[in-house]
């Protein structure tokens, strides 16, 4: 995952709240947590990024904390969330 | 009411960061995401057990204009979809409209309904809708069952209805069923119907809210009964719905899956057809109205401002639960089943599975007078013939009657593991 482009789903919207955000299919209708404010910034920026590690380096998170960003992302992927950019 | 600006000083324990998404739940959310919405207080049925008391039109009742405003603001505030029930929604003269009109503006909805306005028509319309979910009630796997306390002919309906979804190609239509001393062993039947209808079945509660309160001595599960659902839960929890209807049964063994926590007023709430915003959908009582949504600031307001609903947010008190073993998993139960038991709130469930409610209903209470009631004044051809029984009890309580109970929906987190 770490190096290709993903992105936001078309079909997804945040909505903001205290502990981070709430991820809303509008086609599956999956609700998903976003439980930390990085990981929503990272997952707001993903399409503005080259791949996933380019945007993880962007956003600041330590080297350490990829492969927990990597799951985090792979589990919203799961739900539609995310998905792989093809076409730029 | 309650709209305040005196707001608690005291410093109150700040939200953790990060950690387990309940424990987020309790601090609230900074808009609900189970929010059920009563459209009308009108019903062509008279449901013994019905959570809002239904039947008569309140005079009050939000416009379309109104309806439509409100819709309006949970778009802002990104709600993403909301419950809608009554009384029976579909009586409003506008509920197509309102429908559409939340669908555009990206309110999912998820309607109640006893059936009876479920036509082909409508089935092929909602078949070629885009989200939106239609819940229908039946609380007897059989006529019998469903009819003595919904009324002569309300399970020919729901069935006729199911036929007509299933027709006109809508898939995945819910059967909302709530659970009673009477449907308990009926439960793969119930299981079979949704099947046949391509439907999921989705089990509630009953909760003694409403005129829920003068049928629950009769009609909620027995000790043995509650431990036949667990069971059956645990074997088919997956494929069914449940809410945050059975947490208290999390002291069985294993939390089951669906919400497990009271979100009233946290990330659960109710509107009712006049614009009174209430902790939760059972709990329709002055004790748990935070506010009016037609008043200055609108529903967010009440949402994130209200003195109640800061109380609920606040952390609460275990009482005499709190040495419990399982008051992890099952927190003291429900907080409406309490209320209108007229137990206290820090302490047990009134079904709690070690039995401690139980010994607490022999002890002194006082169930609190219902602080409204629209339920008809006179019987109909419709009303079900437990209220016929009752009305001819010695005590000559007569308790006219309405409606399908619907209800905080489907678990909010369905599909994701905290
Ligand atoms: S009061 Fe009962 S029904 Fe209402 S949100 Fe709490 S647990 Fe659910
Ligand atoms: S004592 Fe309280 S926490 Fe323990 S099982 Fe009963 S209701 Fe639940």
């Amino acid at each position: 995952m770490l190096t290709h482009p993903w992105e936001l789903s078309a079909s997804v919207a945040l909505r903001p709240e205290p502990f981070g955000a709430l991820a809303y299919n509008f086609h599956n209708r999956k609700l998903s947590f976003l439980k930390r404010p990085e990981l929503v910034r990272v997952v707001e920026r993903l399409g503005d990024h080259p791949d996933v590690l380019s945007t993880l380096e962007a956003e600041g998170i330590p080297q350490e904390q990829h492969a927990a960003y990597v799951r985090a992302l792979s589990g919203l992927a799961a739900t539609d969330i995310i998905r792989p950019r093809t076409a730029t | 009411m309650t709209l305040t600006t005196d707001r608690p000083t005291a410093a109150a324990p700040a939200r953790p960061e990060g950690g387990a998404l309940v424990k987020q739940f309790e601090f609230g959310l900074d808009a609900p995401i189970c929010l059920t919405w009563e459209l009308t207080y009108a019903c062509n049925l008279e449901c013994a057990h019905c959570l809002s008391s239904s039947g008569r039109r309140d005079p009050r009742e939000l416009s379309t204009q109104q309806c439509k405003e409100v819709i309006d603001e949970l778009q802002r505030m990104q709600v993403f979809y909301v419950n809608i029930g009554g009384g029976e929604p579909t009586i409003r003269p506008d509920f197509w409209e309102l429908l559409e009109y939340a669908i555009a503006h990206e309110v999912g909805v998820k309607f109640s309904t006893n059936g009876a306005r479920i036509t082909p028509e409508r089935a092929a319309f909602l078949a070629a809708t885009d989200y939106v979910d239609v819940q229908i009630s039946l609380d007897g796997a059989t006529p019998e069952v469903n009819d003595y306390v919904r009324g002569p002919g309300s399970y020919d309906m729901a069935i006729r209805a199911l036929e007509n979804l299933q027709a006109a190609g809508f898939s995945d239509a819910k059967i909302s069923v709530v659970c009673t001393r009477q449907n308990i062993g009926q439960l793969d039947d119930f299981k079979r119907i949704a099947d046949e209808y391509g439907a999921t079945l989705r089990l509630t509660r009953l909760r003694p809210s409403g005129r829920g309160a003068d049928v629950w001595d009769e009609l909620h599960p027995l000790p043995e009964q509650q431990r036949e659902l667990y069971d059956w839960l645990v074997a088919h929890g997956e494929d069914v719905l449940t809410g945050d209807s059975f947490f208290h049964l999390a002291a069985f063994g294993e939390p089951l899956p669906g919400l497990n926590l009271c979100g009233a007023g946290r990330v659960v709430c109710l509107i009712d057809p006049i614009g009174d915003v209430y902790a939760c959908p059972f709990a329709i009582h002055d004790q748990f109205h935070a506010g009016n949504l037609l008043t200055e600031g609108g529903f967010g307001e009440v949402w994130r401002n209200s003195k109640l609903f800061r109380e609920l947010r606040s952390p609460q008190t275990g009482g005499a639960c709190s040495s419990c073993a399982h008051y992890d998993s099952c927190r003291g139960g429900c907080m409406a089943a309490k209320f209108f038991t007229g137990l206290p709130l820090d302490g047990p469930d009134p079904e709690c599975v070690k039995g401690y409610g139980e010994s607490a209903l022999t002890g002194e209470r006082t169930i609190p007078a219902a602080s409204q009631d629209h339920s008809k004044s006179n019987p109909t051809r419709n009303e079900p013939v437990m209220l016929q029984l009752m009305r001819r009890r010695p005590d000559g309580q007569d308790s006219p009657a309405t409606r399908p109970v619907s209800a905080c929906a489907e678990s909010p987190i369905a599909g994701f593991t905290p």
